[in-house]
């Protein structure tokens, strides 16, 4: 008999308690793609398509505004729900239910328990991507077969914000700093990360930290995957990236989580 | 109610005297108590400035430049010009109606804050008083922070502008209203969503963004009658200052649905917490 890994275990835990509430992200989940696709993608495109290049169909990147914009968006969709899976659910399992606890109490080992954690949030990010890339083909935002690996870039950026700030919320007494985190680094991330403009447009300071940061590194995966460019040399480098950054991540959440846990 | 010992009973005796008494006294409490409760969680209190910055900067500057100029009131506004008012007006409804939806969720479920809270002289209506004059001081502060902001980067057109932070208050005071309202309909923390449900659309299409008048003429109606437009159309009257006599219903709109809202809430609270 073939013994599952123990952390698939953990996975498990979390999976058993989404199994009773899904379909109320289900209504989210598709609703939120549907709004922002509709307003920022054709009403706002609408006007920026007219703007650029009065009406043609290649205003940014040779291509309509509502088809850059949606890769974007849902590389940004995939970095909120991880950011949200990987803060108060982790202080929540740490202390309020002590979730992580309990499961130590078995034979899981610290890294099960984070290996299980994270394994949920990706696959919580890879259902979000999921359903804004099924939106998005609706809504004609997509280009090309290649389209289906932004799921696997969704995935990937999931962990390249879970895995940091799971590391992070193991260090901390209360959830006070993670609504800060939440409006000094996601939001200015969602906004200056080329999901809704290209980075060019910044000032060339603020363009070369722009470029530092892991969701601009998941936007341009998502938009050349969309948009069938996944061929490009840049592809490498922007895949490289976010897979060392979770990796590093990785290694730093393991050592939070058995100072917290296993002291 | 308890009256668990003699001082209390003593003060429960005087009931018909505090019912004549004014309330915003006994509200301020509330805010008091909140206040002593943030002393310890400032950074979430403070950093709720930085948000509808951020989005200025972003989508007014950032992506302003590919939106080029947009009509209003007969004149071309700068994209960022257009869009500063509708920020500030979403900042005064995310401020308020977070606090009076989750924060409020939290302390009738979660924390009881009120069953300590009522065993005091206070009373429900004190309580959803004290309750939404706390939203909407946050609501004032982050719009006179914002205002001050968009002013610096000279996006303010007249002096009206000033009573852009009474105008923001009334869009506060009328989404606290309404989401301390809804709160007291919610069973779960999975009935919550239904907040997002309720805010993304109204941040995305009220006008915020562009013009109404790039959707077909249903939809524009229908946007016509939401209440996040009318603080929008006034915010961008009063910051741009083309003002005329057409915004005053719309700030009695406003004013209405919160008076209403919060009636209804009171009554709501108080068939459960006052039993």
């Amino acid at each position: 008999m073939i013994r599952r890994p123990l952390w698939v275990r953990a996975f498990g835990s979390w999976t058993f308690r989404y199994a009773r509430t899904w379909r109320g992200s289900l209504a989210t989940g598709f609703a939120l793609p549907v709004l922002y696709l509709a307003a920022i993608g054709v009403g706002l495109g609408g006007l920026v398509d007219r703007h650029v290049t009065g009406g043609g169909p290649s205003s940014i990147s040779g291509i309509g505004y509502l088809s850059f914009v949606a890769p974007g968006l849902l590389a940004g969709s995939a970095m909120q729900i991880a950011t949200s899976e990987a803060t108060f659910p982790v202080m929540a399992a740490l202390k309020w239910e002590r979730r992580y606890d309990a499961m130590l109490a078995t034979p899981l080992r610290v890294c099960d328990v984070l290996a299980g954690h994270l394994g949920y949030i990706a696959m919580r990010s890879g259902a979000t991507s999921a359903a804004f890339l099924l939106v998005a083909t609706a809504f004609g935002a997509v280009h090309s077969p290649e389209a289906a690996l932004a799921l696997p870039v969704g995935i990937l950026v999931g962990l390249a914000f879970a895995t940091p700030l799971a590391a992070y919320a193991a260090t901390q007494q209360n959830a006070v700093g993670f609504n800060v985190v939440n409006r000094l680094v996601v939001v200015p991330l969602f906004l200056f990360s080329g999901s809704f403009f290209p980075i060019t447009r910044l000032p060339g300071a603020l363009r070369l930290v722009a470029q530092f940061t892991p969701l601009y590194h998941g936007v341009a995966l998502a938009r050349a995957a969309t948009l069938g460019r996944l061929a490009a040399p840049s592809t490498a480098g922007h895949l490289a990236y976010l897979v060392a950054l979770v990796a590093c991540a990785s290694v730093v959440a393991g050592r939070t989580y058995r100072h917290r846990l296993a002291p | 109610m308890s009256t668990a010992n003699g001082l209390e009973h003593g003060a429960r005796a005087v009931t018909p005297g505090w019912r004549v008494a004014p309330w915003p006294r006994r509200a301020s409490h509330v805010v008091a108590r909140n206040l002593v409760v943030y002393r310890r969680a400032w950074p979430v209190l403070v950093t709720g400035f930085a948000e509808p910055v951020f989005y200025l900067l972003g989508i007014g500057l950032g992506l302003g430049g590919l939106v080029g100029r947009l009509a209003f009131a007969g004149h071309e506004l700068t994209y960022a010009r257009f869009v500063a008012p509708g920020m500030l007006a979403s900042a005064a409804m995310n401020g308020a109606i977070l606090d009076s939806t989750y924060n409020l969720f939290f302390k009738l479920k979660v924390e009881k804050t009120y069953e300590a809270v009522l065993a005091t002289p206070l009373s429900v209506p004190d309580v959803a008083l004290g309750e939404l004059g706390w939203a909407v001081m946050r609501g004032a502060a982050y719009s006179a922070a914002f205002l001050a902001v968009a002013a610096a980067m000279g996006l303010v057109g007249s002096a009206w502008a000033l009573m852009c932070v009474p105008a923001a208050t009334l869009v506060s005071f009328a989404f606290g209203a309404v989401g301390m309202l809804a709160t007291s309909f919610m069973r779960s923390w999975q009935d919550l969503d239904s907040v997002t449900l309720a805010l993304v659309p109204l941040f995305l299409f009220s006008g915020t963004f562009y013009p109404v008048g790039v959707y077909p003429s249903w939809l524009a109606t229908i946007v016509g009658w939401t209440p996040l437009y009318q603080g929008v159309v006034l915010e961008r009257g009063l910051q741009t200052g083309f003002v005329s006599l057409a915004l005053v219903p719309r700030a009695a709109y406003l004013a209405a649905l919160g008076a209403l809202a919060l009636g209804l809430a009171t009554r709501r609270l108080r068939s459960f917490l006052a039993s």
